[in-house]
């Protein structure tokens, strides 16, 4: 009997966990592993004729004319290529793999990386006040950036536009120079990746290795080794891949480079590094309030944290004027002291007091908080997924993310402007026994970010693929409801978000039929 | 933060129920902590307080034969925070099961050396948020587990030891891209598996149980540290050293009932509360053979 019994425990024991290592197997299969190797339906060969944002025309910078095809050094270059490829390794082969779902694609999901890594506030120092990141030390305690939400809006912005700007120079060069891609020039090179008809020089990699190292270095300095690590994989993939010649990535790159330094000097003069304010602007914006008669807003955190980029509103933007900002503003929320606002009051009290799974789920899936890529990365990504299926060339991808995240970073600009012009405090200030199921933001709350956000990523989006438009909508509603959900947000602050990221995505769907792409 | 709760304190012991015995009670645990390691640093959060968790579980052990039992747990869990607008969560977290072999036993006059093995898996009973540290109630994980352990009883005085290897299954969370400490763009979270450590000594009669514990938790390869002014989550890495004390005292008056109180301390720790937890419970012992006295026929 004990015998049988031993034998019986041993084998259940056994089984069970045989099961289990089966069903946990640690493999985990992540969606963007997944994506096929970019092979645009349409290449856009005019593209070079596309208005580009920043720059004066597509020529603005020049390249040096290439190389012929026929001369002995071309040759050496086709050399290199064959010689990388008759002894390519596994790692090599998991670059190729890796890239050649698209260059904008894959920058984009390692600036989504670099958001989360760097989206953390400041710790308090000891006397309870809170260092603030600075750009001229960025490896002093707090590291340089905070990448908050206006901060990532911002970031993406000037990534994809310049990325889009450099596309469209590469692609007028493509067409002025013409120069065949390697496997046209020598029929023998394997290629390893879907064949381009277009011209090879300059290379669309190298560009946007150029262009986007250069300005990710401006906004995550303690990340260069990082990036540059990346640029490399990606120009070798090309190369190794046979798409393109040293000399092709050489010209991508330098015109890249020349085109980032025009989107720095932008940068430089946006109001963004005074974004932050000073202990005078933090005082003045309580007073004003108090003076208007209503109840100021106030750091939940302790010790209080001084508002997150109270001067974001003034930040100039690529498409609205300082103008556009101000006569788009949303109108004045329910005054404190109103009983419609005691009415929104209760209702968050009411999602405060029922929080059902459900709610939950989508208070979770939309947060987007500390550590994360915040809500403009979260549609980003969105995009790269919607993308994805679409086929775009590299130009119409960088051009459809960058006014994608020029509305986004329009959308921080406005909502930003809204919530210190009104300086309105959150549920849980004006009725302390309002718990959440989400961290609170620390600014006020007069329009919800998340809402203008996803209203203008959404309307955008919808612009792009016309039949998505149902879905877009509902995830921007969802996105907007899950602040009210989640106890954080009023329900004016939801309802005119939305509203508000709408009109701002108008200015870039304007541009959008106006750009010469539609 | 919040270990997964793996064994009831009971479980890990020298001590077997006797066939077509039952062992059933609960037990309530208070702790809380107001410091916590974020990786190796140690800090507090006054955004957050003092997190605590108050659990009833219900537990039962039932005596297969004198040397297999198996053994359920099933807690309620709560948490809540002092400071800041964080809501806590509460709900039923995970059943966990254990088969516990005694697979050898020499007594000699009044010392006995006794051998187990405990394979004990684990599931959670309902869908709560895992991905809400630190006030989730549990990670979600489900586990397989394989302890062995030695006890040595020497007169009144006795000693246990044993270790554990936790296999845990991935989890899903509400999201669907994170970060770790690279991007993630799945809703599955690959979750680390565990090492547990048990040691425990005192004094052991059929009356009375006194006994010092030490216990560790550590993580094996796969989690991450939580980085400054960051959320937790669930796959960090997260270790623990706990010591505490542990009584059982079964009553003269009714026979078959015990009391059973303790607490302990976490002493070090790596993305984790340094909680403090006191506990208390009741047990009844039932006989389904025949009728006859309970408590006196069982082990100890």
């Amino acid at each position: 009997m004990k015998n049988y019994l031993y034998k019986l425990y041993t084998i259940c024991l056994l089984l069970s966990l045989t099961i289990f290592t089966i069903s946990c197997n640690d493999d985990i299969e992540e969606r963007n592993e997944q994506y096929p190797q970019l092979n645009p339906a349409n290449t856009d060969a005019n593209a070079g004729t596309w208005t580009p944002l920043l720059l004066t025309s597509p020529n603005e910078f020049s390249i040096d004319a290439p190389l012929a095809t026929t001369t002995p050094a071309y040759f050496r270059e086709l050399n290199e290529i064959k010689s990388y490829q008759a002894n390519i390794t596994s790692e090599q082969k998991r670059i190729i793999n890796y890239w050649s779902a698209g260059g904008v694609l894959r920058w984009n999901e390692i600036m989504q990386t670099l958001v989360a890594r760097h989206n953390r506030p400041p710790y308090q120092s000891p006397d309870g006040t809170y260092p603030i990141p600075s750009a001229a030390n960025p490896f002093a305690n707090p590291q340089f950036p905070f990448s908050n939400p206006p901060f990532a809006a911002r970031a993406y912005a000037y990534v994809s536009a310049a990325q889009y700007d450099a596309m469209v120079a590469t692609w007028h060069y493509k067409e002025l120079y013409n120069r065949d891609a390697p496997f046209v020039v020598d029929t023998t090179l394997q290629v390893l990746i879907p064949r381009s008809p277009l011209p090879s020089y300059p290379s669309e990699d190298g560009a946007l290795a150029g262009v986007t190292v250069e300005i990710l270095k401006l906004l995550f300095p303690t990340e260069i080794s990082y990036i540059q690590e990346k640029a490399e994989e990606q120009k070798l993939y090309r190369i190794i891949s046979g798409a393109n010649v040293r000399s092709d990535i050489e010209a991508g790159v330098s015109l890249g480079r020349k085109i980032a330094a025009k989107f720095i000097s932008k940068a430089a003069t946006d109001g963004a590094g005074a974004a932050v304010g000073n202990q005078t602007l933090w005082t003045q914006l309580e007073t004003n309030a108090v003076a208007n008669g209503e109840t100021p807003w106030r750091s939940l955190d302790t010790p209080p944290r001084p508002p997150m980029l109270p001067l974001f509103g003034n930040v100039k933007s690529f498409l609205m004027t300082p103008a556009d900002v101000i006569s788009n503003r949303p109108v004045a929320p329910p005054s404190t002291n109103s009983p419609q606002f005691l009415e929104e009051l209760n209702e968050v009290k009411y999602y405060s007091e029922n929080v059902t799974r459900e709610r939950m789920k989508i208070i979770g899936f939309w947060a987007d908080g500390v550590g994360t890529y915040t809500p403009p990365g979260h549609w980003n990504q969105i995009a790269n997924e919607a993308f994805v299926t679409q086929s775009f060339s590299e130009v119409r991808w960088a051009r459809n993310m960058a006014l994608l995240n020029i509305a986004m970073m329009d959308a921080a600009i406005s909502c930003w402007d809204a919530k210190y012009y009104y300086f309105n405090p959150r549920p849980s200030q004006a009725n302390s026994s309002i718990k959440t199921s989400t961290g609170v933001p620390n600014f006020p709350a007069y329009v919800s970010g998340h809402s203008t956000f996803s209203g203008a990523a959404a309307k955008y989006l919808s612009h792009v693929i016309p039949s998505r438009t149902q879905e877009f909508q509902s995830m921007a509603v969802e996105a907007s409801e899950s602040r009210l959900f989640g106890a954080i947000h009023y329900r004016s602050d939801c309802e005119k978000g939305m509203s508000l990221g709408q009109t701002v995505a108008n200015f870039a769907i304007t541009r959008a039929t106006n750009d010469g792409a539609e | 933060m919040a270990v997964q709760h793996f064994y009831a304190q009971t479980e890990i012991d020298g001590i077997m129920m006797d066939k077509k015995y039952f062992c059933t009670g609960a037990i309530y645990e208070y702790s809380s902590w107001d410091k916590y390691w974020e990786g190796n640093f140690r800090r507090e959060n006054l955004n957050l307080g003092t997190v605590s968790t108050q659990k009833i579980a219900i537990n039962g052990n039932y005596g297969i034969t004198n040397n297999l039992n198996v053994i359920f747990s099933i807690p309620y869990i709560a948490t809540n925070a002092s400071a800041g607008t964080l809501q806590g969560k509460k709900g039923i977290q995970d059943l966990s099961l254990t088969l516990k072999y005694m697979f050898f036993e020499k007594k000699l006059n009044h010392n006995s050396l006794s051998f187990y093995a405990l394979g004990g898996l684990s599931t959670p009973v309902n869908n709560y948020v895992a991905d809400y540290l630190p006030l989730s109630i549990g990670l979600q994980s489900k586990t397989a587990s394989l302890r062995l352990m030695s006890d040595y009883q020497f007169g009144n005085l006795f000693a246990t030891v044993s270790s554990a290897y936790i296999k845990r299954s991935n989890i899903k969370i509400d999201r669907n891209t994170y970060y770790t400490d690279q991007m993630h763009y799945t809703n599955e979270v690959d979750m680390p598996d565990a090492i547990s450590f048990n040691a425990r000594a005192g004094y052991r009669t059929k009356r009375l149980i006194a006994e010092a514990i030490f216990d560790t938790w550590t993580t094996q390869e796969g989690g991450f540290d939580i980085t400054t002014n960051n959320m937790p989550f669930p796959s960090n890495t997260m270790n623990m050293t706990k010591i505490g004390f542990n009584g059982k005292y079964n009553l003269k008056s009714i026979s078959g009932l015990s009391i059973i109180t303790g607490f302990n301390h976490v002493i070090s720790g790596r993305n984790v509360g340094q909680s403090n937890a006191f506990y208390g419970g009741l047990f009844y012992i039932m006989n389904f053979k025949t009728k006859v006295k309970p408590s006196q026929e069982s082990k100890i």
